[in-house]
């Protein structure tokens, strides 16, 4: 078959950010699968908690208040530098770029850390019940994935540092940043569920 | 054209296919990540998975063919079915479909590759590490042998004492990780890669199928990962998720199970109604009537395939109002799949009809399905359900609905597309003979089976009294089997001639409309050697003379043309990175994760390590970024 030009797309830049990114599409993709599964298991609380007269069951104590509620002020203080940090991928300063990455870096750390705390005043293990049972599912998943998220934002780090950190790294610095509100914002229902549902509901 | 003209095109394609060219060695073997390697890696899996789970069905058919049978026992008979309904659903049904998907879409839309080609080769992996895990597994006889549903309280660590249920739950997290990555790469391909001026009013029936499908997986798979995670840690470290002398209950397993279990029928069926629209346009010689109706059927159907789950579970004791909430639904996801049935049928009308072996496959697919469709509709009823549940009934419905919904369009798409993937034509002659033993073979086994159920034969028993009266019919079923095994090997031997002696294909031996076939069969490592422009839905039937073609991508390098997500118009030209073998790497180390928790929760952050060292050796860049910037 015979070909006719008709269009030259030379000209045309070779990455771009925002939904106009493939990275973005692949990052929204995994954080409705991601999503999905916290819902799911969000439902399977409340369905669990249906079976039962008492919640929490068999006079066990809610958890601790202080480090959660502690955690939850660190993970959506993390916004701000992570804002920033966003801000200048999409401007391609590498400098802000990596004084943010590292604040960011920091924060990360702080609220895995205070993660720690949180585990230990559940006031119920895993084995006790069937309530205990799906409390430490709800931490643990989302504690997998603000490690996997440090541990990204760590190598991305590391990798902006270096000699490579150039055009569309910029876009990976800015698709991780989006990841990262995603991994703040799962939090809240979590927090809410965990926390407050046992008390006031 | 002129000679200078002529020698700067071909200096161009030999540049192209010099940066697309697959990495060489048994390195390179490993580390391919082309959609079409991959897509076929995925065919020739699947179809193993499939040979491999139809002997296990021969088996339990030898098992019955009459009463009282001792060929095998009641233990190894729980652990034939059970294995066999997890590979055809895990290993053979959704990976062949995505498999399809993964080599077709790219060059249905236009595109040079699939958004994300190594995480491709990652999911591929890990499947085949999955798959062979139960194969080991069953070789060992520690296969699974709690069905392919492996309901508490049954796999509870009191009554399935063995790791049976753990290999089938980490068999659960393969399959799922990699189904849910491809389903990733497929809508962000879709959205993303099409070739200009394909918009997506624009976009092959096919194309919209594999995108609501994986719309699909996106939201379904999660919720057996949940299931089968959970149930891994009740049989682990003591969670008493399903305990029910704990607070836990054993019908929340049931409820995750469906929520993902039934649209996991329209995640098998929505890529066989692709794989016919396809088929049925090329040989009707005529678009598919009513496309609009055909993308809003298959866009209902993937709603509402979320709100059927509970009418697996009527048995149950669920409230009477929940029952007659999912009858009614269940009922009403006949509609949009008697509007596909109705638009083929309406195309067929108006068509042209050539008599392929493709068109065939097609033709056998619509009685099937409409009668298991109508055996769906009865058991949608309670009173119906309650009376023929775990009988030979729903053996019947769920296997017309499988084989007549998935398989006959499976092997309509086989010949339809093999002449694109090997630029050989399967012998029509041998085909329509497989066509007619597999049309014939699968009504004489399936058939009866409708009877037996109503004669109260109850699914999953190594044998039966004789004297009952269920003896005839068994008989016949297996007379049916035997009749589908020859018609599959008929189709092996086909496929081992016409490999090497078919007729030669040429790029568009159907006359079709679509751009897989505007390009070589087999296509060039880099599919187009420029993005064409779409002018319709079938572009080669609205411009057949003449493809305008866009120009100015790069051959030194591996660039994509991205494109918006609505109207396809060009938006920037992003650089694709070479293969290697980090996914490969990456997937062993997951692999050594997943099998490691089968024996100790200490595999979890033990097994990390080798991932995060894997996957940022993956992320890690390998060459500076081109010169160009946004």
């Amino acid at each position: 078959m015979k070909t006719e030009a008709v269009l030259d797309v030379s000209g045309l830049p070779h990455y771009a950010y925002g939904q106009r990114s493939i990275l973005w599409w692949g990052t929204l993709g995994f954080c409705l699968i991601e999503g999905t599964a916290f819902a799911l298991a969000l439902v399977a609380y409340f369905y669990l908690r249906g079976k039962t007269e008492t919640w929490p069951p068999g006079g066990i104590k809610p958890p601790d208040l202080f480090w959660g509620t502690l955690n939850t002020v660190i993970l959506l203080a993390s916004c701000i530098p992570n804002r920033w940090v966003k801000a200048a991928a999409e401007r391609e300063q590498l400098g802000p770029v990596r004084l943010w990455l590292v604040v960011c870096l920091v924060f990360g750390l702080a609220f895995n850390a205070v993660r720690g705390f949180e585990f230990c005043v559940l006031n119920v293990h895993w084995d006790t019940d069937a309530y205990g049972s799906i409390v430490w599912c709800l931490m643990f998943l989302h504690t997998t994935h603000i490690v996997t998220d440090v541990a990204d934002t760590a190598v991305l780090t590391a990798l902006m540092m270096t000699s490579l950190a150039r055009g569309s790294r910029f876009v990976d610095v800015s698709e991780n940043a989006f990841y990262w509100y995603f991994v703040v914002l799962t939090w809240l229902p979590i927090y809410a569920v965990v926390y407050l549902v046992p008390r006031w509901l | 054209m002129t000679d200078g003209n002529a020698i700067a095109e071909r200096v161009e394609l030999e540049r192209l296919a010099q940066s697309w060219a697959p990495p060489r060695g048994w390195i390179g073997w490993l580390s391919a990540a082309d959609h079409k390697t991959i897509g076929i890696r995925y065919l020739v899996t699947g179809f193993a998975f499939f040979a491999l789970a139809g002997l296990l069905a021969m088996l339990m058919r030898l098992q019955l063919a009459r009463p009282e049978n001792t060929l095998i026992g009641p233990d190894f008979y729980d652990e034939v079915f059970s294995t066999h309904g997890t590979v055809m659903m895990f290993l053979f049904a959704v990976p062949i479909a995505q498999g399809f998907a993964v080599y077709l879409v790219p060059l249905m839309i236009g595109a040079r590759e699939i958004a994300f080609p190594r995480l491709n080769a990652f999911s591929y992996w890990l499947y085949l590490f999955g798959g062979l895990m139960i194969v080991a597994a069953f070789a060992i006889n520690v296969g699974p042998d709690a069905g392919w549903f492996a309901y508490v309280p049954l796999t509870e660590q009191a009554y399935t004492p063995s790791k049976r249920a753990d290999i089938w739950a980490q068999m659960i997290t393969f399959t799922e990780v990699s189904a849910l990555a491809v389903a990733v790469q497929l809508i962000v391909t879709i959205f993303k890669l099409r070739a200009p001026g394909m918009s997506l009013n624009r976009m092959p029936l096919f194309v919209w199928g594999s995108l609501v499908v994986a719309f699909m997986v996106v939201f379904a798979m999660p919720a057996i990962m949940l299931a089968s995670s959970a149930l891994i840690a009740d049989r682990l470290v003591n969670t008493r998720f399903f305990d029910t002398h704990r607070g836990g209950d054993t019908l929340l397993y049931q409820h995750l199970f469906w929520f993902f279990g039934h649209p996991e029928v329209y995640i098998i069926f929505l890529p066989g109604a692709g794989f016919v629209s396809s088929i049925v346009a090329t040989f009707a010689r005529r678009p598919v009537f009513g496309y609009v109706p055909m993308v809003a059927s298959l866009i209902v159907t993937g709603f509402l395939a979320f709100g059927l789950w509970v009418h697996h579970m009527f048995v149950t004791g669920i409230p009477q109002l929940g029952a007659a909430f999912f009858t009614a639904a269940s009922m009403m996801v006949a509609i949009p799949s008697g509007v596909q049935i109705f638009c083929w049928l309406a195309t067929l009308w108006d068509g042209r009809l050539v008599y392929s072996t493709a068109l065939l496959f097609c033709l056998g697919f619509i009685p099937i399905f409409v009668l298991g469709g109508l055996t769906g509709v009865m058991v949608a009823s309670v009173p119906i359900d309650m009376q023929v549940h775990d009988t030979y009934f729903v053996v019947a419905h769920l296997h017309y609905v499988l084989i007549g919904g998935f398989l006959f369009p499976l092997f309509g798409a086989f010949y339809y597309w093999l002449p694109k993937i090997s630029g050989r034509l399967l012998n029509e002659t041998a085909g329509r003979w497989h066509f007619w033993l597999l049309f014939i073979g699968f009504n004489v086994t399936f058939f009866p089976m409708h009877w037996l159920g109503l004669a109260g034969m109850p699914r999953r028993v190594y044998t039966y009294p004789d004297g009952i009266g269920w003896s005839g019919m068994n008989l016949l079923a297996s007379i049916g089997a035997a009749i589908i095994a020859i018609s599959i090997v008929m189709f092996l031997a086909n496929l081992a001639w016409s490999l090497r002696r078919g007729a030669t294909a040429g790029d568009n031996p159907w006359g079709a409309g679509t751009l897989e076939w505007a390009t070589a069969s087999p296509p060039p490592a880099y599919n187009f050697a420029a993005p064409p422009i779409v002018a319709g839905r079938e572009p080669l039937w609205v411009e057949p003379d003449v493809q305008r073609v866009a120009t100015g991508l790069r051959s030194d390098i591996r660039e994509v043309l991205v494109t918006h997500l609505l109207d396809a118009s060009p938006d920037h030209r992003y650089p694709f990175p070479d293969p290697s073998i980090w996914p490969l790497l990456a997937a062993l180390a997951t692999t050594g994760m997943f099998i490691g928790s089968i024996f100790t929760p200490w595999a979890i952050p033990i097994g990390a390590l080798p991932m995060l060292v894997t996957f940022t050796g993956w992320f890690w860049p390998k060459s500076p970024e081109p010169e160009g910037g946004r």
